[in-house]
């Protein structure tokens, strides 16, 4: 009768799922972090042990994410829909998407896999919170989002959020190699045995001009991923809610956000802006799209009400 | 372009920082009046003005300016988009709201200073475009730039030893590989020097011109657009003109003739509503609204049945018809002490809760001998909770009840002064029944009546209806903003993921030379030059020379 079967006992078992990868997640950023402290020693013994610690901890990653897609499935199957109308099911699934891209862009370009500490740092943090304080119970669509157009510009959203996500990744990365007080210290930090540690970690990265190029190509296809979100929103919003540009909380963040990365594509082209100021840029932008998705979602007053909180 | 002389330094950037300067010239070129005299004129000053507005840094600038400017916008109200937060706001914030009002932070996006900086960023960007239309255009139809003299020099580079013998093919070879890659080509007697990618600056200036196209058809389609509410209960019509709408908001531009002659019966309202006895968890969550309408266009006797549904509005030529909401409609009538009808029909009620608790007013000013209002609830399946007081437990008309607190006294609308149908000004009534009166609520199923207090008359609960909140919308603009947004898309994708690549074939004394240079991003830049150098190598031929020293951390590939 009511087209839809819930099945609320299913999302909690197969929560057990996200839980397990949560523990994998966080096992493997151990690892990883262990592996850069190792590959960074000065003793050539304690160096030969890092690589296996970081094999372990992609391995880790790779399992975490089997474990993470059972979850994600299991919550698609309980809810008789895609799995990401609703805060917790974003999250649930935008990670996944992250940890995937990672897995595969790092089988093809082992340069990156540096990036899975900061990843399975990232993706435990948000984990734990979508699973403690966003989770809600299984629950039907409302109208307004029963329709094809949530297959299309939710799951841009989500591949786009994962590109910038790694290249936010390269450009903290690009930051901290190239700030001032890590490569001119001042004597007293200098001498320190945890800054000397923390530099050779630094060091492990790759190059500055890599970082800084990395981190455009993946910027690039999140731009590009992230022009189609809002123009499948657009459409979208004209069918729903009776025109296509409406200034809605959401609709005003997805602009600011495509501002700032338009800003960052024009400063990677003007003398003076490149380097240090684009690698800002990202910063800014991922920290906008993290804003738009947690403060906006939360506090902010608009259409796009769907955290399911109350 | 003054590539060459710059391309020595890191990377590929400093090709693309000559992009700031004004298409066609180095950033430091001096024009006319600048160096002749000390100070600048008229002229100099609006050379110099131009040339700052159109530079790329301007353009970085005003975008992350107009990110900026975009935040107010979702701090505070707006009234485009939440009339009623704004009242709202103006009620908690008295002190505030008109300095903030004045400021425009309730219309930020149509406010002078966020106008100024968009305004600003498109004569920037139309500044820069439109010179750079005119030098692309050239360079499509002018052969690809001489081969430089110190190939090594470039990005990418790779040298081949070869005897003489084989070298004398090399030319031939490597113009057709390259024209087979795409590349358009001149020769020399002692190089060949190609290019490709010139889809990559169409691509950009698509998007560019594009965007302008997009504000365009925004600008014209808002001004020749409108948008109006039509709040209607089940078995009544609306009509599409002025008077048909309780509330309209017009373009600038907009007559109303544009508003195409049609008449719309909602014929029935449904809901769907989910419901399962084993998992109380989504119960009451609406799974369809739908609207059964009647529409009869002009010239027509017999309308055409039609469904509305969210997602799914009726479009018709210069009008689209959308629900937006839904409620209750109990069908009231009061008479006076008299027995005068002073009031009957269906009474729109607002939701106040997923429930459907829902608030509704009557205002009763024909009443003889004194004026009434009543504020009244209704709940359409009642239940009651432990302090006595109802609410309602479910959003279907399962059980529903009205119930009913008298206002007795001068309700104001003979003043003059407009005021809320949806809200009664309690102050200064006399409160006859609820509260701390003493007296019961009046609380009516269908079909009840019950006498009012003091006197007043009678009440009754007769039916209950639904209604259908309806938009009616048209922007004449709309294809051409999707066409613009389709357009840009495109070019952005071209100007992204095209590379734009110079790759010169060089004989040299030793053997041949082969040289890239990238115009902005190119991952596969040592690569074309490596599989050109091998595909160009005879086989059995020399080794290779590679010179590390001119790929610095390139050189793993």
């Amino acid at each position: 009768m009511n087209g839809v079967v819930l099945n609320e006992n299913l999302s909690r078992f197969t929560e057990l799922g996200i839980y397990a990868s949560m523990a994998f997640y966080a096992v493997a950023f151990f690892l990883l972090s262990m592996n850069l402290a190792r590959a960074a020693s000065e003793k050539a013994l304690v160096r030969k042990q890092a690589p296996k610690l970081e094999t372990a901890g992609i391995w880790l990653i790779v399992v975490g994410a089997l474990f993470q897609a059972i979850g994600v499935v299991g919550r698609g199957v309980a809810v008789g829909r895609v799995p990401w109308a609703n805060m917790y099911e974003f999250t649930i699934t935008s990670t996944l998407v992250a940890v995937v891209i990672f897995a595969i862009a790092q089988f093809v370009k082992k340069e990156i896999r540096f990036v899975g500490v900061l990843l399975s740092g990232f993706v435990t943090l948000a984990l734990g919170i979508a699973t403690t304080l966003w989770y809600v119970q299984v629950k039907t669509l409302m109208p307004a989002l029963q329709n094809y157009w949530l297959y299309i510009h939710v799951s841009l959203a989500i591949v786009g959020t994962g590109f910038f996500n790694i290249a936010a990744a390269m450009s903290i990365a690009y930051l901290l190699k190239s700030a001032k007080w890590v490569t001119e210290p001042k004597p007293a930090l200098a001498g320190n045995a945890l800054f000397k540690l923390f530099k050779r970690i630094l060091d492990l990265f790759p190059g500055l001009e890599q970082l800084e190029q990395t981190s455009y190509r993946f910027n690039i296809i999140g731009v590009i991923l992230w022009t189609f979100t809002l123009l499948a929103g657009a459409v979208w919003a004209e069918r729903a809610w009776h025109r296509f540009w409406g200034w809605d909380t959401k609709e005003v963040w997805t602009f600011i956000i495509w501002m700032i990365y338009a800003g960052y594509l024009h400063a990677k082209a003007t003398r003076g802006w490149s380097g240090k100021r684009s690698a800002w840029l990202v910063v800014v932008g991922f920290a906008a799209i993290i804003f738009n998705f947690t403060i906006v979602n939360l506090f902010f007053k608009g259409l796009h009400v769907y955290s399911g909180l109350k | 372009m003054a590539t060459s002389q710059r391309s020595k330094t890191k990377g590929n950037e400093p090709v693309e920082a000559a992009d700031q300067a004004p298409v066609g010239r180095p950033g430091d070129h001096i024009t006319g009046t600048g160096i002749a005299e000390p100070t600048l004129g008229i002229a100099g000053w609006g050379r110099w003005i131009w040339r700052q507005v159109t530079s790329m840094r301007t353009a970085l600038i005003l975008l992350l300016m107009l990110a900026a400017a975009a935040i107010p916008g979702s701090i505070f109200p707006q009234r485009s988009a939440d009339p009623n937060g704004v009242t709202t706001y103006f009620q908690q914030n008295p002190a505030t709201a008109p300095v903030l009002d004045k400021m425009q932070l309730f219309d930020v996006y149509s406010s002078a200073w966020f106008s100024a900086i968009y305004i600003l960023l498109f004569v920037s960007l139309i500044g820069c475009v439109v010179p750079r239309i005119g030098v692309h255009w050239q360079a499509v139809f002018a052969p690809p730039a001489a081969t430089p003299t110190n190939l090594s020099r470039m990005p990418a580079f790779k040298a081949v030893k070869l005897g003489n013998k084989k070298r004398a093919l090399l030319l031939d070879a490597a113009k057709s590989e390259l024209k087979r890659g795409g590349y358009r080509i001149a020769a020399d007697a002692e190089s060949v020097a190609a290019e490709r990618g010139y889809w990559r600056e169409t691509g950009n200036l698509v998007f560019h011109v594009s965007l302008v196209g997009l504000l365009i058809a925004v600008g014209i389609g808002g001004a020749y657009s409108y948008s109006g509410q039509r709040v209607l209960v089940e078995g009544d019509t609306f009509v599409n003109n002025l008077a048909g709408y309780d509330s309209f908001n017009p373009g600038i531009a907009f007559n109303e003739s544009q508003l195409p002659p049609f008449a719309l019966t909602l014929d029935r309202f449904t809901v769907k509503y989910y419901i399962d006895k084993n998992y109380a968890g989504n119960n009451g969550t609406p799974l369809n609204f739908k609207a059964d309408v009647t529409v009869t266009k002009q010239g027509q006797t017999k309308g055409t049945k039609s469904v509305i549904q969210v997602n799914e509005p009726i479009d018709m030529p210069g009008a689209s018809v959308y629900l937006t909401g839904n409620g209750y409609a109990p069908v009231i009538t009061v008479r006076d002490s008299k027995g005068n009808i002073a009031y009957t029909g269906p009474v729109i009620y607002l939701p106040q809760d997923a429930n459907m608790t829902s608030l509704g007013v009557i205002k009763v000013p024909d009443a003889k001998p004194k004026q009434f209002g009543i504020l009244s609830f209704f709940y359409p399946t009642a239940g009651k909770l432990r302090t006595g007081a109802y609410t309602s437990i479910f959003p279907a008309n399962a059980n529903p009840l009205v119930t009913m607190n008298i206002y007795e006294g001068n309700l104001g609308l003979d003043s003059g002064i407009p005021s809320n149908v949806f809200s009664l000004a309690v102050h200064g009534l006399n409160q006859l029944t609820g509260g701390k009166t003493g007296v019961k609520s009046i609380e009516l199923k269908v079909g009840d009546s019950a006498k009012l207090p003091d006197n007043l008359g009678t009440v009754s609960f007769d039916s209950l209806r639904r209604y259908a909140s309806l938009d009616v919308d048209y922007n004449p603009a709309q294809g051409w903003v999707l066409l613009f947004a389709l357009l840009a898309i495109t070019g952005l994708m071209m100007s992204l993921l095209i590379p734009r690549r110079r790759v010169w074939v060089k004989l040299s004394e030793t053997g041949f030379e082969v040289a890239a240079l990238a115009r902005g991003d190119d991952p596969r830049l040592e690569t074309v030059v490596a599989k050109l150098a091998t595909t160009l190598k005879p086989k059995k031929a020399a080794k290779t020379a590679e010179n590390d020293e001119t790929m610095p951390e390139k050189g793993k590939e």
